[in-house]
């Protein structure tokens, strides 16, 4: 391309073309007079697009920098702190911390206590995560067929998910009272005895499940009646048609379509069941005998209780990894498992 | 032809509400009822009187109105500085185009995964050393990030059409009033449902402020409710119940007059087809 024969045309020839891939025709003016050579304009450009850059690094940093921080600062970091932590024999509050290596696990996995702390945690969870789940879907498919009144009647069951986990706690300290509370009176009419829920760690962990299940079944009956109401009619109609009985329908078609929100549910609740602390805390702090301490309680009764912060922090990482690996593992598992449509 | 009246569904439904709302009627009944009508037996069901004296005791024996002020501001000053957190970041990981955009979600997203009582102790030893024991910015500031909100706003404006917000480019607008001038308007659903999310959860927030806070004056609601609990080595039912409607009332009529809202927070996480 000879610069002097062609310039009068080249001028909107060479634009037009440079325009074509990626940017916007209305950029670039179509007539210029003084048109710079090519090279120097996409010097120019390079020049702009890098000053561009810089202008929206600069922008990504302002709008999205803060938050990010306070993640690094408030759960990244500390994160790693607790790990170190756990490293060391360290009063909370105290200046002197010794290094004692992995002497704060090796401890937890021979305590005497141990064995009873993991067993609370494991029925506790399976029972607040399995019973809410058999119990919310009961509750959905009930909130999904055509009733009066099921409107209202679905707000009334949420409601209590979102109520303060201490009052929730102590509003039912009351009703679970042996002497004067409604359990006590109703079991009382049907001649039975109250049983010792304050004093024995058996019906101590069953009365803290309770609660549990009483405070969050709204919340998973809430999420599978959307994961109900997301079932298209026709595949139901379909079945109906194939001559498949309610039981079988709900066997071989809805639960598979519910395979995801399962999912969800069973990650979201096995979490906010492992870090439950409020309930057992205005209930039982964690008594009688420890009956109802689970890890998360074990974390602040040991920390902020006796003072252990290395031992405490040793307990946290054990349960975080906990939390790591079942959550890899429900991944992989639905990755398999569950077909999204 | 008629269909047959789901008589057992009816049941199963009224036996539902009932479990929900008994607990909550027996604890307002509870709260209106003196000393000797509590521990009565067999059991009265209603107080004698809807006297309200368990409320001016309970107002009396500690400072309810201090807790109510720090909940009141803890929850407003959280809850909106992580919306507008939220917002930015969203924002910034949609519509920004900057190298390393997916390192920055990831940091946001994997945050969900770490729970907050994990972190528990670094964080206090943290709050300790700045002297903010006992303050508003010590309870509010270590739980200020959202993660939560940064997704599912994410996950919203990432369904915004495009068109309207190159216009606005062509047009003259930065980013920044992009952001406020259409962005925001055009998301005020989504803002509303995260703003009550956020809200209830600031409200009922136990065991942080539990950690940080050990004068009455500075203790939110549900701290304060426990402080009732051990004023008296015997608990007076009457009382406790009383403090434990004034902790739960405003959250239930917040969430009676905004419940679709709520709702529609709460089951945005999951649904994401």
């Amino acid at each position: 391309m000879t610069s002097t024969a062609t310039r009068p045309a080249a001028g909107e020839t060479s634009g037009q073309a440079e325009a074509g891939p990626g940017e916007r025709p209305g950029a670039v003016p179509p007539v210029t007079r003084n048109v710079p050579d090519p090279a120097e304009r996409a010097r120019a450009r390079k020049v702009q697009s890098r000053r561009m850059q810089a202008r929206n690094w600069l922008l990504f940093v302002l709008l999205a920098g803060p938050n990010i921080a306070l993640l690094i600062a408030f759960t990244y970091k500390p994160l790693l702190q607790s790990f170190y932590y756990s490293t060391l024999q360290w009063n909370i509050g105290s200046q002197r911390a010794i290094s004692v290596g992995f002497r704060n696990y090796t401890d937890w996995l021979t305590d005497s206590e141990t064995p009873q702390v993991i067993g609370v945690t494991v029925i506790f969870t399976l029972a607040t995560v399995g019973g809410g789940m058999v119990i919310g879907l009961g509750l959905a498919l009930l909130l999904n067929k055509k009733l009066k009144l099921r409107g209202p009647a679905r707000t009334i069951i949420v409601a209590p998910y979102v109520l303060s986990g201490v009052a929730v706690g102590l509003l039912w300290l009351f009703v679970f009272d042996p002497n004067f509370g409604i359990v006590a009176a109703v079991l009382g009419a049907i001649g039975l005895p109250s049983p010792a829920w304050y004093n024995d760690p058996q019906w101590a962990l069953l009365m803290v499940i309770i609660v549990q299940l009483w405070k969050n079944v709204g919340y998973i009956a809430l999420i599978y009646l959307a994961g109900l109401q997301a079932i298209q009619v026709d595949v139901l109609e379909a079945a109906a048609l194939d001559g498949a009985g309610p039981v079988r329908t709900f066997r071989r078609i809805i639960l598979p379509l519910l395979g995801p929100t399962s999912f969800f549910l069973s990650v979201t609740t096995l979490l906010s069941s492992l870090q439950s602390f409020d309930i057992i805390q205005a209930m039982t702090k964690g008594g009688p005998l420890e009956g109802t301490t689970t890890m998360m309680y074990e974390i602040y009764r040991e920390g902020f209780v006796a003072g252990r912060a290395g031992y405490s922090s040793a307990v946290a990482t054990i349960l975080f990894l906990v939390l790591l690996i079942v959550t890899l593992v429900q991944l992989r598992f639905v990755e398999r498992k569950v077909h999204y449509s | 032809m008629m269909r047959r009246f789901p008589i057992g569904s009816y049941i199963a439904l009224l036996v539902a509400v009932a479990a929900m709302v008994l607990p909550l009627v027996w604890m307002l009944l509870a709260s209106f009822k003196g000393q000797t009508e509590i521990y009565s037996l067999p059991i009265q069901w209603l107080p004698s009187s809807f006297a309200p004296t368990n409320y001016s005791d309970a107002l009396d024996v500690v400072p309810f109105g201090a807790f109510f002020i720090n909940s009141a501001i803890t929850t407003v000053v959280g809850a909106g500085i992580k919306i507008i957190l939220g917002l930015m970041t969203a924002y910034a990981l949609v519509f920004i185009e900057v190298p390393f955009k997916k390192v920055f979600f990831a940091i946001v997203i994997f945050a969900l995964l770490v729970p907050q009582q994990i972190v528990i102790i670094p964080n206090y030893t943290l709050v300790a050393s700045l002297g903010w024991l006992n303050t508003y910015q010590g309870i509010i500031v270590p739980g200020l990030a959202s993660a939560f909100g940064t997704f599912l706003f994410r996950q919203h404006f990432l369904s915004l059409p495009p068109s309207v917000l190159e216009a606005a480019a062509l047009d003259g607008a930065g980013h920044l009033r992009r952001l406020w001038a259409f962005v925001v308007p055009m998301s005020t659903p989504t803002i509303a449902a995260v703003a009550l999310v956020s809200v209830v959860t600031e409200w009922n927030e136990y065991l942080w402020p539990l950690l940080v806070v050990d004068r009455p004056n500075m203790m939110t609601l549900p701290i304060g409710l426990t402080l009732l609990q051990n004023t008296d080595g015997i608990t007076n039912w009457g009382v406790l119940m009383a403090g434990t409607v004034l902790v739960t009332l405003p959250i239930l009529i917040v969430f009676f007059v905004m419940q679709r809202k709520i709702v529609a927070g709460l089951t945005a996480g999951a649904v994401t087809g």
